[in-house]
């Protein structure tokens, strides 16, 4: 066989604009730059049972339970979700001035007891008060104590906050009255 | 020919287009990298609550994501479900599909394994709380309760 000795052509690279960018538009249009965020939450280790809870005093625990129907009973009062905010950070700040509030902010425990027949919708917005309350109460902290915004702090000087008021939000196991629809 | 030269002299003549493949494969790189293709085909409806304090993922290589909502398809439904991967799953497999996840990323980010729970907002707790005992159980503790920013104010 003999071999043909052909001079290869020069292949024609105007059209390579052209499909590098029907690729790129195809990327351009495909990429999603979402970046999720969420609250964060710290979930307890499962309950030991042979461990036995911790003494505490009923003042020092801020009771929240919600129930099937999404309505809040704060300290055995039917609340508002938007009053929660304050009436947590009375709580936490109280220092033993309210005989039924907390002794001071390192033993305050916030409570929250949900229904299996609660709405995911409202647990976040629960949630996210508390979050939001102790936010507060650690910015006004910060001011009183360096005279600058919580997040213009040190490390080390927000954990002495953080020390100073402790987010401890503990969860009970939810009940079943409202009945799984 | 006089025309021609004239316009030379004046212009200095059309802008040469050889390096714009250049240019746009650059681009066509950058986009290539950066992509994530949906990686999961939703089986369940979901829309995220909005919430403030809301924080970015801390690695999002380490985290993994549980979804739970009605799911799409109307025979099966309305009540929440949970979906792990790419399909519809009870609570009792949580644990396997845990394991696999910790199998999938590097060893160092281990510590920073996290679990963002995607429900939507009409999801009822009881469903989010089996998922939350099943982490408990699995001791995985670091959970995102997946949520859009909204900015300040009453809300609801």
């Amino acid at each position: 066989m003999a071999r043909k000795k052909r001079s290869t052509p020069e292949i024609n690279a105007g059209s390579m604009a052209d499909i590098a960018f029907l690729l790129l538009i195809f990327f351009l249009v495909t990429t999603t730059m979402d970046t999720d965020t969420g609250l964060r939450a710290l979930l307890p280790p499962m309950p030991d049972p042979n461990e036995v809870p911790p003494p505490f005093n009923k003042r020092n625990v801020f009771e929240i339970r919600i129930n099937s129907g999404n309505q809040l009973l704060v300290e055995g009062e039917l609340r508002d979700i938007s009053q929660l905010e304050d009436l947590t950070v009375k709580f936490i700040t109280n220092n033993g001035n309210d005989a039924t509030l907390s002794d001071n902010p390192q033993k305050a425990i916030v409570s929250l007891q949900n229904d299996r027949g609660t709405d995911y919708d409202i647990y976040v917005q629960v949630q996210d008060r508390l979050r939001l309350a102790y936010n507060k109460v650690r910015e006004r902290a910060a001011q009183t104590k360096y005279g600058r915004d919580y997040k213009s702090l040190t490390e080390s000087e927000q954990k002495i906050i953080r020390e100073e008021y402790p987010q401890k939000i503990s969860e009970a196991e939810p009940k079943d009255i409202g009945g799984t629809p | 020919m006089s025309k021609f030269r004239k316009k030379k002299a004046e212009g200095g003549g059309a802008i040469s287009t050889a390096s714009l493949p250049d240019i746009v494969f650059m681009l066509l790189f950058f986009f290539m990298v950066t992509t994530t293709m949906r990686e999961v085909t939703l089986k369940v409806k979901v829309n995220t609550p909005q919430a403030v304090d809301v924080e970015k993922l801390e690695r999002k290589s380490a985290t993994s994501y549980i979804y739970v909502g009605p799911p799409v398809d109307e025979r099966l439904g309305t009540a929440s479900r949970i979906q792990l991967n790419d399909q519809l799953a009870f609570p009792g497999q949580i644990r396997i599909f845990l394991e696999t996840e910790k199998a999938k990323i590097h060893p160092v980010d281990l510590p920073k394994f996290a679990i963002s729970i995607k429900a939507d907002v009409k999801a009822k707790m009881g469903v989010v709380t089996d998922v939350k005992q099943e982490l408990r159980k699995a001791s995985v503790f670091k959970l995102y309760y997946s949520s859009k920013k909204r900015s300040a104010g009453p809300g609801l």
